[in-house]
């Protein structure tokens, strides 16, 4: 009798606008009078511009002005700000001065009434720099290493248990190995783009690329001095984000001041090139060292992650913070340091810090197996953690073991031969490797609002982000089946900041987050509904509790006797109600402090190497992801298919290449910068096992966004060591370190 | 020599290049557009005939997503002036469907979920389009390799083979190889 | 990109006549590779010659039972050719590994050759290079030069010709015919393009004034055992980190004739005719694979990045010989 949409395997309800090329961006809405904005980026990684001569830009016929820290005078803010996904130090503003703090920092904004004109321009900025030495490299930095001041939104460092040190010492078996890790970039297809419009009252509507609205509109406000009411920031639509679009880009700050400034519509978009001067996942060098006893039990952690940041932001990672909670174990230590290094400041990237420690960890676990001659796969089983030993509280739900299981059920585990280059097909050498992956999977605070119209459509709205994730239409799901509606009568709104407010889509905690708000704002209007459908002159649901009534198919229902019915448009039409509203701001249930919330997962990957060549193929990799409660079984694959792909992309191909001579990324193209193209993917599955949470957040949701990453590079690179004998520490696992 | 050409310091700039009236028969319609000899198509479907379904991801014939179908044939346009297309036919993702009806492969992508932000989605379906025509590819395989050139950063590739295979089948009906 | 004037040729006497009286001009067909440099500024001719409408467009048969393939005709078209993949894969092959579709579709045969390097300095204006600007500096030889050559290497460039379809051109020894307002030229393949030595910003031999009118291929395609090996980062649409394009003409086990030619090791496609003696009358054999595959980088010098190149590029010559020689044989 109830309305189900909740756990179906529905169609994007963004689909169709997606597919005919509908769907518009931030650089695409149709605007009269438009200004281009082209950016022109510093050649030098550290020093002062001396001198900026745009006069030959400006003779360009179209030109329109160049703007510099010379003439971008900035108001005096009154409005206080803080960045939902900031760092503690020093936000970089363009044109604040004449410093230079990394390579393809914009140091100059072109106008002009083409794209074409603008970027002609721009190649005829001549800028002089009074240069000074930098310092990109972070293995030489590590000397100067240091305890970072922390990110109020990670949590702490855990501290440590026992005494590793000691326990490491008097272990059987041990292994203590240094991994490396490239800076990576998030290279979403869309580069950034904003398309500030000033309007004729002076308000600006900002067309933007971000996960966060609320969090643009944020900072747009406090820089340049605006109420809320006064600058709305637009974003129905995100190429991609995966962390890089959690914070405000450079370009919507230069949209903006240029579009006051001239006081027309003003579009700024990168290249792809100016994506490498963006924000990355950093650079890691970490140390694992494990111990254990000859069957395996683990005695003794200590994890060590440095990691770089720039000069003038502290950026920080959880990389240490998964390995005291993933395994049991009663002596640990770990530690995390920041290098400066003269570059832009790194972001938060798919599994910010997880991508990593798990690639140390699990990489050394895999070692600790060959070294204990046990089973990988029976290592981590030995040493599952039934409660999370860094805040002493009970999982909320672990439904690990059963990942393990049926993920290894799926690959054909059992065949697998421990000794490396054991097995052969048509020539190449066939390894499987495994790897535990865990992330966090908690409940933020966010508001939504419904509104049911008479003739039974449904808009539910919150300020939240839908970047690929799918957010239309688990939360259209969710209002649909909440308020018994058919979908195609939904419609849910985000991207808008004067929509309810929600956070920056991130961190996989959207759903869990902006999914109860959704549902709390339905059952607003239901219940509103419910009183109105109760004045009825004898109505059918006289005498009903609100308990006994449920909502399904435009109906209110009795559930106990469901000939008991009142049409949603009847009980709003007997009060000559044209619509019903509903708002609700849901937040975390105080009992989650009781429990560790996290998802978790099973990866397995079989991989092929060509001996001769080094080349590395992988032909299958199996999934097994203990999620809650899956909304939508078909974007929810779709989520962890892109995990899995982004670790193909982590294990073997993807490094952003630093010349030091110049501190300057070189490969910034997609050309040279590569992600996985088509090829590389092969057989790819994915199983969510049951796991039931009643803690984790009203709907038993768990975020997919990222766990889909977290453990496949290490995954990769122990079958590339069950294959081969080899054991590669450095990411990307490219031919060259297989010959 | 050849390949000294054109390395030299810019030119003043006095005058910029005039622009050149072209033809495009654009999603089955004619269009008349006046454009610089810089104007690559891509540009000008975007930005001077508002046709923002095609899409720049890179601008230098590295990612795909600007995809189009030229007189049938896949290419990029980012990479083609348009002044040098005076005439030719050109198929956006705009024209792929007919009304509200959408194109087999349109509907494949949906049903098999073969896109996530959709940014490289028009691209991918055009660029399915000219490799169905093309009629090079017969298994799966081939279907990813002659695919590799629209990259999705999403990490769709699984579905988007599943949809192209969807569209391929003989079932489908309307969809020549 | 720079403010550049646009016209079209009809003929290849106009389009001649245009470039040689103009400095500032270049043509333009495909653009695939002239409008990526010239986006990033690498190169800012004040004025494009459209010759895509010239009668270059055609593959037809030689007198001498040699295939011309027009300069104008696509990469795609050109591998899909009946007469190409019948009489010449290894050719096909080669073309199909490069690029993209789309890009096959747009780029021509003429501009293949003309292609130059993806040096990530060469296309950085914020760095310093030779080939870009003479005497500014090399700063691959001391930078990051995974995909730079290990042969013919000088002082100057590093860089490497990053086409496919040019390495089975110079293994079966095509020739490159020209013209310009001297008259018709051909160029055998083989000195087409350069190595860098002290001008490392020219990279081949054809004339300021003279244009491609075709590529013709001598009559022997070597279609019963060939080969082309293409490694690279990652499993499509990348460049060659080394590629070998192998060709065998054999009498029962023994090799008559070898061709040889490596793609992302030099300035242009590598051809080393005294390994190529080396094989004849061998059997086809992996010691004396290797043999040969050891003389071809007997003088290869790698760089910081890109030592692993010479024992790629050995295997690499090797497994190509052996997959051209298993060819057609009972396994």
């Amino acid at each position: 009798m109830t309305t189900t949409y909740i756990g179906e395997a529905t169609s994007r309800v963004d689909g169709r606008a997606k597919v005919t090329g509908r769907a518009k961006y931030a650089g695409e809405p149709d605007i009269a009078n438009l200004v281009y904005g082209y950016v022109v980026g510093a050649t030098v990684a550290r020093g002062t511009i001396t001198a900026i001569d745009a006069t030959e830009a400006l003779s360009v016929p179209g030109v329109l002005t160049v703007l510099t820290h010379e003439n971008s005078p900035l108001p005096v803010s009154r409005r206080s700000y803080i960045d939902e996904a900031g760092s503690p130090g020093e936000t970089f503003i363009p044109f604040r001065d004449n410093r230079v703090r990394f390579s393809q920092q914009p140091i100059a904004l072109v106008l002009a009434d083409t794209f074409e004109r603008a970027r002609y321009a721009a190649s005829l900025v001549r800028v002089e720099y009074d240069q000074e030495t930098h310092l990109t490299d972070l293995e030489a930095a590590l000397t100067d290493a240091y305890d970072p001041p922390w990110r109020v939104l990670l949590p702490p460092i855990p501290g440590p248990r026992g005494n590793a040190e000691k326990a490491l010492a008097a272990s059987a078996a041990r292994v203590d190995v240094k991994y490396g890790a490239p800076a990576e970039h998030h290279n979403p297809m869309e580069p950034y783009a904003s398309t500030a419009v000033w309007e004729e009252n002076g308000t600006l509507t900002v067309y933007d690329k971000t996960q966060g609205v609320k969090n643009v509109q944020g900072f747009l406000c406090s820089q340049f001095d605006y109420d809320d009411d006064e600058l709305r920031v637009l974003s129905p639509y995100v190429g991609g984000g995966f962390g890089s679009g959690l914070r405000p880009q450079y370009q919507v700050f230069l949209a903006v001041l240029a579009a006051r400034e001239l006081k027309r519509p003003v579009k700024v978009t990168l290249t792809r090139q100016q994506m490498f001067g963006l924000c990355y996942r950093p650079f890691a060098i970490q140390r694992v060292a494990l111990g254990a006893s000859s069957d395996g039990t683990l005695n003794a952690l200590i994890h060590d992650a440095v990691q770089n940041t720039s000069r003038y932001e502290h950026y920080c990672e959880s990389t240490v913070h998964w390995s005291p909670l993933l395994y049991k174990c009663d002596n640990v230590t770990v530690s995390f340091k920041l290098a400066q290094l003269d570059l832009t400041a790194p972001a938060d990237m798919r599994a910010p810090g997880a991508a990593w420690g798990l690639f140390a960890l699990e990489s050394a676990m895999d070692e600790l197996a060959v070294e204990l001659e046990i089973d990988p796969l029976e290592l981590r089983l030995r040493n599952h953690a039934e409660t999370d030993q860094v805040r002493n509280v009970p999982f909320s739900s672990k439904a690990l073991r059963d990942c393990y299981t049926q993920g290894a059920e799926r690959v054909g585990w059992s065949r697998r031969k421990p000794e490396p280059r054991a097995v052969r097909k048509d020539g190449a050498l066939v390894g499987l490797g495994m790897a535990s992956g865990v992330w966090e999977s908690p409940q933020l605070m966010a508001s939504a609002s419904a509104v049911l119209t008479l003739d039974g459509a449904l808009t539910v709205s919150s300020a939240t982000a839908d970047i690929g994730t799918g957010t239309y239409t688990i939360m259209a799901q969710i209002a649909a089946e909440t308020l018994g509606l058919p979908l195609n009568q939904v419609t849910f709104k985000l991207g808008d900041s004067s929509l309810p407010r929600a956070p920056v889509e991130g961190g996989s905690f959207t759903a869990a987050t902006v999914g109860p708000a959704v549902q709390a704002a339905c059952l607003k209007v239901r219940d509103q509904l419910f009183g109105l459908a109760q004045r009825i002159p004898n109505s059918p649901l006289a005498g009903v509790t609100s308990d006994e009534v449920v909502a399904d198919d435009g109906h209110l229902r009795s559930r106990k006797d469901p000939s008991r019915a009142v049409s949603f448009a009847d009980a709003m039409q007997n009060s000559m109600v044209n619509e019903v509203e509903g708002t609700a701001t849901t937040g975390p249930d105080p009992k989650q402090q009781g429990y560790g919330t996290y998802t978790h997962s099973a990866v397995f990957a079989e991989v092929h190497v060509d001996e001769a060549l080094g080349t590395i193929r992988v032909p299958r990799m199996v999934s097994a992801l203990a999620a809650g409660r899956v909304l939508n079984p078909k974007t929810a694959r779709s989520q962890v298919l892109g995990g899995l792909v982004w670790g193909i992309g982590m294990a073997l191909e993807e490094e952003s290449v630093i010349d030091h001579k110049f501190g300057r990324f070189m490969n910034h193209s997609l050309g040279e910068y590569h992600v996985p193209v088509n090829a590389d993917v092969h057989d790819l599955e994915v199983i969510f096992v049951d796991e039931r949470d009643d803690v984790v957040n009203p709907l038993g949701a768990k975020g997919l966004g990222e766990i889909g990453l977290v453990g496949v590079a290490a995954a990769i690179a122990n079958a590339v060591y069950n294959a081969t004998g080899k054991r590669i520490r450095d990411l990307p696992i490219t031919l060259d370190k297989l010959l | 020599m050849r390949t000294a050409r054109g390395t030299g310091s810019a030119q003043p700039t006095s005058a910029l290049a005039p622009t050149n009236a072209i033809t495009l028969h654009l999603n089955g319609a004619p269009v008349k557009l006046d454009v610089a000899p810089w104007t690559t198509l891509l540009d000008a479907l975007r930005e001077y005939l508002h046709l923002t379904g095609t899409k720049k991801g890179c601008d230098h014939g590295q990612c795909g997503a600007c995809t189009v179908l030229m007189d049938g044939k896949r290419v990029l346009s980012c990479l083609t002036l348009a002044i040098m297309k005076d005439g030719a036919t050109v198929t956006t993702i705009e024209g792929l469907s007919t009304g509200e009806t959408l194109h087999p492969v349109q509907q494949a992508f949906i049903d098999q979920d073969a896109f996530q932000c959709g940014y490289c989605t028009p691209g991918q379906i055009c660029s399915a389009v000219g490799m169905m025509a093309e009629g090079h590819a017969h298994t799966a395989d081939d279907i990813r390799e002659l695919m590799s050139g629209n990259i999705c950063r999403c990490g769709a590739y699984s579905n988007i083979v599943a949809a192209i295979q969807q569209a391929m089948r003989p079932s489908e009906g309307s969809v020549k190889p | 990109m720079n403010n550049f004037s646009y016209t079209r040729a009809g003929d290849v006497a106009t389009a001649v006549r245009e470039v040689s009286g103009d400095d500032a001009a270049v043509f333009i067909a495909g653009g695939t590779n002239l409008i990526d440099l010239m986006k990033e500024n690498v190169t800012r001719p004040g004025r494009l010659i459209d010759i895509t409408r010239l009668p270059l467009a055609r593959i037809e048969e030689l007198p001498d039972g040699g295939l011309r393939l027009g300069a104008l005709v696509t990469n795609a078209d050109t591998a899909y050719n009946e007469q190409v993949e019948r009489r010449y894969p290894l050719l096909a092959r080669a073309i199909l590994a490069g690029a993209s579709a789309q890009l096959r579709n747009m780029a021509t045969n003429g501009g293949n050759l003309m292609q130059r390097t993806r040096c990530l300095y060469f296309y950085d204006r914020a760095t310093p290079c030779n080939k870009r600007d003479p005497g500014a500096g090399c700063s691959a030889a001391d930078g990051f030069n995974r995909m730079h050559a290990i042969l013919g290497a000088s002082e100057q460039c590093i860089a490497v010709h990053p086409s496919d379809m040019c390495v089975a051109l110079a293994a079966l020894d095509a020739q490159v015919q020209v013209t310009g307002p001297r008259g018709d030229r051909t160029i055998p393949f083989g000195e087409f393009h350069r190595l860098p030595g002290d001008t490392p910003q020219i990279d081949n031999t054809l004339r300021s004034d003279e244009i491609i009118t075709a590529i013709d291929l001598p009559p022997r395609g070597f279609a019963d055992h060939y080969a082309y090996l293409k490694v690279r980062d990652r499993t499509s649409y990348a460049f060659a980190l080394v590629s070998v394009a192998a060709a065998l003409d054999m009498k029962g086990d023994t090799v008559v004739e070898a061709r040889l030619a490596l793609g992302g090791v030099a300035h242009k496609p590598w051809r080393d005719m005294h390994a190529e003696e080396m094989l004849k009358g061998l059997s086809v054999t992996k010691d004396h694979f290797e043999a040969v595959a050891s003389e071809i980088v007997r003088e290869a010098r790698g760089f910081a990045d890109n030592s692993f190149k010479i024992v790629l590029a050995q295997r690499a010559i090797v497994r190509a010989l052996q997959h051209a020689a298993a060819m057609g044989r009972q396994s």
